[in-house]
């Protein structure tokens, strides 16, 4: 008895979570994927009906919008959050006095929650009481900052809140992986007398490879996800133009009665998301096998 | 000896039935939490209670009603909906489509209802001929306040065209006042959007368009026309009415920012918060054109189990149509009443234009729900016409274009 427990403990510890989560992951993305077939309305409804909420999907202005947007902001937020990350991150490494301070410093947006930080910056970018009443109170009449409430600039701002956020979590990633390089190979590198900037491109950055593909994969996820920080910094507007799709499924879904809508939205958001992991996951499990 | 028999039985009988049936009760799933309308539900509970209920709240606030229509769905999918829920237009019928009302038509016969309330606001709490829902009160949407200083400081009367209310905002502009305090939020937009096709289009073409979705009159000139004027009225709003809470708009009216606003008769409420008095500091009149757009609030009836609950659902339907409900109620909340023989008294010179207009327009047969108020049309179709008016008046994009998105988009909403 004993030894059969001590066989199969790791077995029974783990069966809850397992089912738990096939169960409430991939048995509701499969119950989603159905409803996604049917023409649900208000309520769930079960009799499949093929690809037609799709159509429907694909002929929406608005979920053109929000795909565009997706786009737009991804790429922006993804490649912006990790420059500057990186840039952070090298000029801390620099054996500065107070870096315990300034790390901290630029960890504390990431404490925020993405509520805050969008109301904040709507603040901030409000041009009636914000960065621009403010310049122009100083004298300078002219200037002008109103992309929150210009309909093609305005998803931008999004952009810009999300980086603020989330760059200084970037650094924190970029700078544990700096501290990780074998200090021999920077010392030997030294001692040649390779300019400082060679490291950096050289040998630093391509050691960190792994920290870059984790630091893409965290910000892609927080970027296809990117939910409240719209809510809270433009309501998805002016209009609808900042719309996301997290936004537009939880508008089908919750105000409009639509179920069947959102459930194919919920369908495509996944498969961006896949169309990103899946070749991670690929690459890990060959390294692996290798 | 038989006679105490057959007494001793029926004092059994009594006793168990007691036992069985211990009063009216309700739970009541409703969005009304903010003060004033808590304060509405409050008398509801009052009244409820000192007729033997038994009263089980259950608000749910967020989302302008969204969380509670997640909570009901919750609810009704575990086979456990709630006694009476705030739902209203189509809503109501699309729930009955669903198998879940209860039938109140017995209430509803013995007080006489159809009588009482106009009949197309009596047509949405009725679910294929039987009653299903009571409605509570009626909010007017059509309205256009006014800062009553600047009007007359300007020259300017209420404006009872379209034309005039253009040539109004010219001179105000002149002057250096934002003639029209709005907010850039979707609804916002689309209040103002079916006050102007009210306007412009008149009561058959709303009708039409907006009610029926015929595509002839989507798609038509005087919807190119309807646009037309939108596009004119977003160069009368101020630059930075990007997701202005309406509330903050009607505080620009107040406090003399701004000279009109077009919002459904709650901003009432916020004039008079604001210590300030109708026809002297700020005026009220229906946006220029026929017609009465209403937004009707109601209590859809749940198909519940147990002889106390139905007795509650019962109870609670009366009351809720009751005289004196309707009054208290509606005071607190700046709407009137929906069944027509309330006394208007006690209230505001606003509301008894509102109740008078109703009156004739329902004659008239141009008493008309509200499409942005989820009166007229399913969530999928108003949601649809939204985002088309919304992406028409924050862009540069032309009334032609917006008009075949608007066919396109109201076809693919079906």
């Amino acid at each position: 008895m004993t030894k059969w427990l001590q066989d199969h403990m790791p077995k029974l510890v783990l069966a809850p979570s397992f089912i738990a989560i096939l169960v409430f992951v991939y048995g509701f993305i499969a119950w989603t994927a159905w409803v996604s077939l049917t023409r649900s309305r208000l309520l769930p409804k079960y009799e499949v009906e093929g690809f037609f909420q799709y159509g429907r999907l694909f002929a929406s202005p608005r979920w053109d919008t929000a795909l565009n947007n997706l786009f737009i902001f991804g790429l922006l937020f993804i490649v912006v959050a990790m420059i500057l990350g990186l840039v952070l991150a090298i000029l801390l490494d620099q054996n500065i006095r107070t870096e315990g301070a300034i790390r901290t410093i630029y960890l504390y947006p990431m404490a925020l929650s993405m509520i805050v930080t969008g109301t904040a910056w709507k603040w901030i970018l409000n041009p009636g009481l914000g960065l621009q009443a403010t310049v122009r109170g100083w004298g300078f009449e002219d200037f002008t900052f109103d992309w929150l409430i210009d309909p093609d600039k305005a998803i931008y701002t999004v952009v810009l809140a999300a980086i603020w956020q989330s760059s200084g979590f970037v650094m924190a990633l970029f700078l544990a992986g700096l501290r990780s390089v074998d200090t021999e190979i920077i010392r030997a590198a030294q001692v040649d007398g390779i300019p400082t900037w060679r490291v950096y491109t050289a040998i630093i950055i391509p050691s960190m490879a792994p920290i870059f593909l984790s630091a893409f994969i965290v910000l892609s996820h927080l970027a296809i996800k990117s939910f409240d920080l719209v809510i809270a910094l433009t309501g998805g507007g002016p209009g609808y133009a900042t719309d996301l799709p997290a936004t537009y499924m939880y508008t089908m879904a919750f105000s409009r009665g639509d179920i069947g809508q959102a459930a194919s939205s919920a369908m495509i958001m996944m498969m961006v998301v896949f169309t990103i992991v899946v070749p991670y996951l690929y690459s890990e499990l060959r390294s692996k096998d290798d | 000896m038989k006679s105490y028999v057959l007494s001793a039985a029926s004092a059994v009988a009594i006793i168990a039935s007691n036992a069985a049936y211990a009063g009216p009760e309700a739970e009541v799933l409703h969005y009304w939490t903010s003060g004033g309308e808590a304060r509405s539900v409050a008398v509801l509970q009052e009244e409820f209670a000192a007729n033997g209920g038994t009263w089980t709240d259950m608000p749910v606030a967020g989302g302008g009603g969204d969380a509670a229509m997640t909570a009901l769905r919750a609810r009704v999918l575990s086979g456990n909906a709630p006694t009476a829920v705030q739902l209203k237009g189509p809503a109501i019928q699309e729930w009955y489509a669903e198998g879940v009302l209860a039938d109140i038509s017995a209430v509803a016969e013995a007080e006489g209802w159809a009588d009482l309330l106009p009949a197309s606001i009596a047509a949405h709490m009725q679910c294929d001929g039987t009653w299903c829902a009571a409605p509570v009160n009626v909010h007017r949407v059509d309205w256009i306040w006014a800062n009553a200083e600047i009007l007359s400081a300007n020259g300017i009367e209420m404006p009872t065209t379209w034309e005039e209310f253009n040539a109004a905002a010219e001179t105000l502009m002149a002057a250096g006042i934002i003639p029209l305090a709005h907010g850039g939020q979707a609804w916002q937009d689309a209040t103002v959007f079916e006050t102007v096709a009210l306007g412009v289009g008149g009561p058959e073409f709303y009708q039409q368009a907006l009610v029926n979705l015929d595509p002839e009159a989507l798609t038509s000139d005087t919807m190119v026309a309807v646009f037309d004027q939108m596009r004119i009225m977003r160069g009368f709003v101020d630059p930075n009415f990007s997701g202005r809470d309406w509330n903050l708009a009607t505080a620009m009216v107040m406090n003399g920012e701004a000279a009109f606003q077009i919002m459904g008769d709650w901003a009432k409420g916020e004039f008079i918060a604001g210590g300030q008095e109708p026809g002297v500091d700020f005026l009220c009149a229906s946006t220029p054109g026929d017609g009465y757009l209403y937004n009707v609030d109601s209590f859809a009836m749940f198909a519940v189990e147990g002889e106390d609950k139905q007795a509650g659902q019962a109870l609670l339907a009366e009351l809720v149509m009751g005289q004196n409900f309707q009054e208290v109620f509606n005071l607190n909340k700046g709407s009137i009443p929906a069944r027509t023989d309330v006394s208007l008294d006690a209230f505001d010179s606003c509301a008894q234009t509102s109740a008078a207009d109703m009156a004739s327009t329902s004659e008239a047969g141009t008493l008309l729900p509200s499409y942005a108020h989820g009166m007229a049309l399913f969530g999928a179709q108003s949601g649809a016409i939204t985002d088309v008016v919304t992406a028409h008046f924050n862009s540069d994009m032309t009334s032609q274009d917006a008009v075949q998105m608007l066919a396109d988009a109201v076809a693919n909403s079906m």
